[in-house]
Formats: C-alpha cells, structure tokens, sequence
C-alpha cells in the first residue's frame, strides 16, 4: 500500500502541495484528476523519489520514502514501473533496445531470456513489428505503447503512469485505456495515474482522487466522483467554464 | 513575522548579499557533481561500451576539424615566426619556436577550444534533451544512475582523448610549419627538424600533456553539468549550451596561465 500523509512542497515560497493525504491500496488503479497546474505532477515526482517533500510522509509498504536516499531510494524504485507523459524513450535506441533496456540493467538474464521477454513485451502492447525502429520513427501512440512495454517488461509491483494518453485522439486514448485495464488484470499491479482524461478514467479506474489547489478535495470509486456534490469536483468533471477567471 | 523592508541605501549590499550566496552555493553544486562523478567513475559494473563510444563522440568524430586547425595554425605560426627570426637572422631556431610553441601552449589550448566547440556542446545538447524529454528522470526511477551512464563515461573519455587529440594537434601543427618554413620558404629540413631536437625537451611535452589532461577534465565536468542541469525547454538547452562553450574556453585559458606558472 501507498500511503501519502500531510505531504507539503513549495517553490521559491509558493506552496504547490499543501497537504495531501491519500491512501493507494495494493492492487488497485488510483487515477488523481485536476486541473492543468493543479500539483498532479509534482505530487507524482515525490512518490517516485524524484522531488523531497517540505513536510509529511509517503510511505510504500510502511517505509517512508522522504526519508530514503541513495540505495534505499533504489531498493523501493526497483519494484517501480513508470510511464512517463511523453514516453521519455531513450532516443538512441531502438523500441526494442528501449524495452530490452531494464532487463538488461537490471537482471542478470541470459541474451536469448531477454529477446524472449521483449517479444512477449511488445507482442502484449500489439507492437510486435515495429520493435528495429526508433522512438523518432513512430507515432504518438505507438511510443506511449513502447512505454507501457518498458515499464512492464521487468513486472514491477507498483507502476505510474504520467499522462499517458496527453496529446493522443480519443481512439488512441481508449485503446491505451482497454490496455492499461487488461496488462492490470494480468499482472494485478498497483497502478497510480495522473490524468485528465474526463470520463474515460471513470471505466479504468478502482479509485478516483481530485486533486485541487494542491490538496486532495475528495476520492472515491468512480460512480462516487461522477456524482459528487462538491462544485471543484462537478465543475472538472462536467468541463464547466471557470467563471471567476472570466472576470 | 515578516521582516520590515530594508533602506534604500541598504539593497545593494542585501543584493550583493545574494549574489554571494548564489555564487557560493552555485560553485558547491558544481563541485558537488564532479565529487558524484568521480565515484561514479569507480563504481561497478563498469560500462566499457558506452565509454568506447563517448571515445568516438568526443575523440575520433574531433579527429577533422583537429588536423584542420592545427595546420593551419603551424602553418601561421611558420611563416610570422619565419618572418620575425629573420629580421634578426636566427631562421634556424624557426623549428623549435613552432614546436614549442605548439606542444606548450597552442596544442593544448586549441585543441580543447575546438573540442569543446564541437564535441562539449553536443554533449551539452544531448544531456540537455534528455532532461527535458524526461530520460535522465527515466533512468533515476529504473534505479540506475545516471551519473555512472551518462557522466562518468564522458568525462573518462575526454581524460582519454584531449591529451591523444593534443598530441595529433602538436604533430599536424608541426608538420604546417614545416610546410612553410621547409617547402615554401625554403629553409633546409635538417635544420628545421635537427635544432627542435635540441632544445625541446620531455618537459615541455609533459607541459602540455599535463595541460591537456585538466582540460579534457574541465571540458566534459562543465558541459555535462550543464547539460544535466538544463531547466525551461528548448531556449534553457540553447542557454546552457552556450554557457557551457563560454564557461568551458574561459577556464581553460583561465587554467592554462595558471598550469603555465606552476609547470616547469
């Protein structure tokens, strides 16, 4: 289990986080909503290690993980699959070579183990064919494909996914929705999404926070959120006009 | 409680102030990262294959526009220092005045100069992109450092290659000012290939070979930290790409007088 607890952060005296708590259950997929510039990402970077929070807790398993650095960091980021917003594919690679990178890294499996965990890697995302180009040589969506393979491909416990479906048509953000939803069937990972995609994530996720003004306002399953009474809720899932920005 | 607003006639020295302490802190950040790339460096497994190719990106693709500056450069040097001996009648002593000069001073610096220009920006850039596009960020949380993939190899490699590039410096920029004192101007080869052996000895080689060493350091620290610094999309890679071939030619004509005083 994730457990975030009074986690606060600022930047150059601006409060960003400003006291999130929040418990992720093992095996489940918490999807936090917000607006653009809401905290989402930030909130995400300290649960990866990748920021320290001012104040407050992030604990995996019990072990806080703003207290961990070095070793301790990368013993807990072992059990970690990321999917970055822009896939963050290792442009010098090939897709195969992206996929295969991590068990390369990180195991000690034999040549012909990897080339068959690749495969069934890509084969899985429905990229088999494309695995000998590189990340500049296919689409959008493909790439956020490689990505869910790469993050996948070493079957982490825990995986976060960073906008995965920003900047692709609402097709493409199904699909990658239906494959999210099947790859956590199989695996029954822990699953932390940052997203706007509103309603979509309403059909993949177990939970749903919004996260607003650098707290979490409410959380709930899915039909909880849809038919919440809180205006900062109502008015992010009907898309509704900010009335006061319009002056 | 806030603090009350200070004088007018005190905001220069709080400026100053902070100035210092940015400086201060800037500087340990700096010093910082070379201390966590030298223990990447002798951390295992070590990455044979991506220090051969950080050798080709910073070395062999240098090889070029090295030939090409340093003969040029003996060729210039030949014929000015040509022209000046033989005001005085001493044109003999043209071999050593170009070699010397070449492996003290101008093979070294120039050829970091030229490296940097074309191998420390690109490694700037690079890291830079990486930064930006999230890769940096993508290898911290696969537990991997990047320090030890991205850093440590470029920085042993230009350990590696700059006093190797020098070398080819010195031996290019030679052979232009024998192009010009021996082919053109007519100065006989014995002369000008039997009085360097005289007078330049193993120090002054080690001078530059000592030189060339803490440039290739200088090079590679200043432009990976740059690039591994890089904040605010495209225009913060250009700016740091920049501040990383000013920063990096200043300190190693910074260094050189420095190294000049204290090598024999």
């Amino acid at each position: 289990m994730i457990k975030v607890v009074g986690l606060r952060k600022s930047f150059h005296g601006q409060p960003v986080l400003r006291g999130i708590d929040l418990e992720v259950p093992t095996g489940t997929i918490t999807v936090i909503i917000g607006r653009s510039g809401g905290g989402k990402s930030v909130f995400l970077k300290h649960l990866l290690g990748l920021l320290r929070p001012d104040s407050g807790r992030i604990e995996v398993d019990g072990v806080d993980l703003a207290a961990l650095r070095g070793r301790g960091l990368d013993e807990v980021r072992k059990r970690y699959g990321v999917v970055f917003q822009g896939g963050a594919l290792f442009d010098s690679m090939t897709c195969r070579e992206n996929v295969a990178f991590p068990l390369r890294e990180k195991t000690r499996l034999s040549h012909a183990d990897i080339v068959k965990a690749v495969d069934t890697a890509l084969e899985r995302v429905g990229l088999s064919g494309i695995g000998d180009k590189y990340p500049e040589e296919v689409s959008g969506g493909m790439r956020k494909r490689v990505a869910i393979a790469r993050a996948l491909v070493t079957e982490p416990e825990i995986v976060f996914f960073d906008e995965p479906t920003t900047g692709l048509d609402p097709v493409l953000v199904n699909t990658i929705h239906s494959l999210i939803k099947e790859l956590h069937q199989r695996s029954r990972f822990t699953a932390v999404m940052v997203s706007h995609e509103i309603p979509e994530v309403f059909d993949l996720a177990d939970l749903v926070g919004m996260l607003h003004d650098g707290r979490i306002v409410e959380i709930g399953p899915p039909g909880a959120i849809q038919s919440s009474q809180n205006p900062i809720v109502r008015q992010f899932i009907r898309g509704e006009p900010d009335t006061e920005s319009q002056g | 409680m806030a603090e009350p607003p200070l004088s007018p006639a005190l905001r220069p020295i709080e400026g100053l102030g902070r100035w210092t302490l940015a400086t201060v802190d800037s500087l340990g950040r700096f010093g910082a990262f070379l201390g966590l790339a030298v223990g990447a460096i002798f951390t295992p497994p070590f990455k044979l294959w991506t220090l051969l190719g950080r050798i080709n990106y910073i070395g062999f693709r240098s090889l070029l526009i090295i030939m090409l500056t340093g003969t040029f450069t003996g060729m210039v040097l030949g014929l000015q220092i040509f022209l000046t001996l033989s005001r005085f009648g001493s044109e003999a002593f043209l071999g050593p005045a170009v070699a010397l000069s070449i492996i003290r001073e101008l093979g070294p610096v120039l050829a970091a100069l030229m490296v940097t220009g074309r191998a420390g920006s690109a490694l700037t850039a690079e890291l830079g992109i990486m930064r930006i596009t999230e890769q940096i960020d993508a290898l911290t949380v696969m537990a991997l450092s990047p320090m030890r993939y991205l850093v440590a190899p470029s920085i042993v490699a230009g350990l590696i290659t700059f006093p190797m590039m020098t070398a080819l410096f010195d031996v290019v920029g030679i052979f232009g000012g024998y192009l010009v004192g021996v082919e053109l101007l007519g100065l006989s080869e014995g002369t000008y290939f039997g009085e360097m052996q005289t007078f330049v000895s193993m120090a002054d080689i080690m001078t530059g070979f000592w030189k060339s060493v803490c440039f290739g350091i200088i090079v590679t620290w200043v432009c990976t930290y740059k690039g591994f610094h890089v904040s605010r999309g495209a225009e913060g890679v250009s700016a740091a790409t920049t501040q990383a071939v000013v920063l990096s030619s200043v300190l190693i004509l910074v260094w050189d007088y420095f190294l000049g005083t204290v090598l024999p």
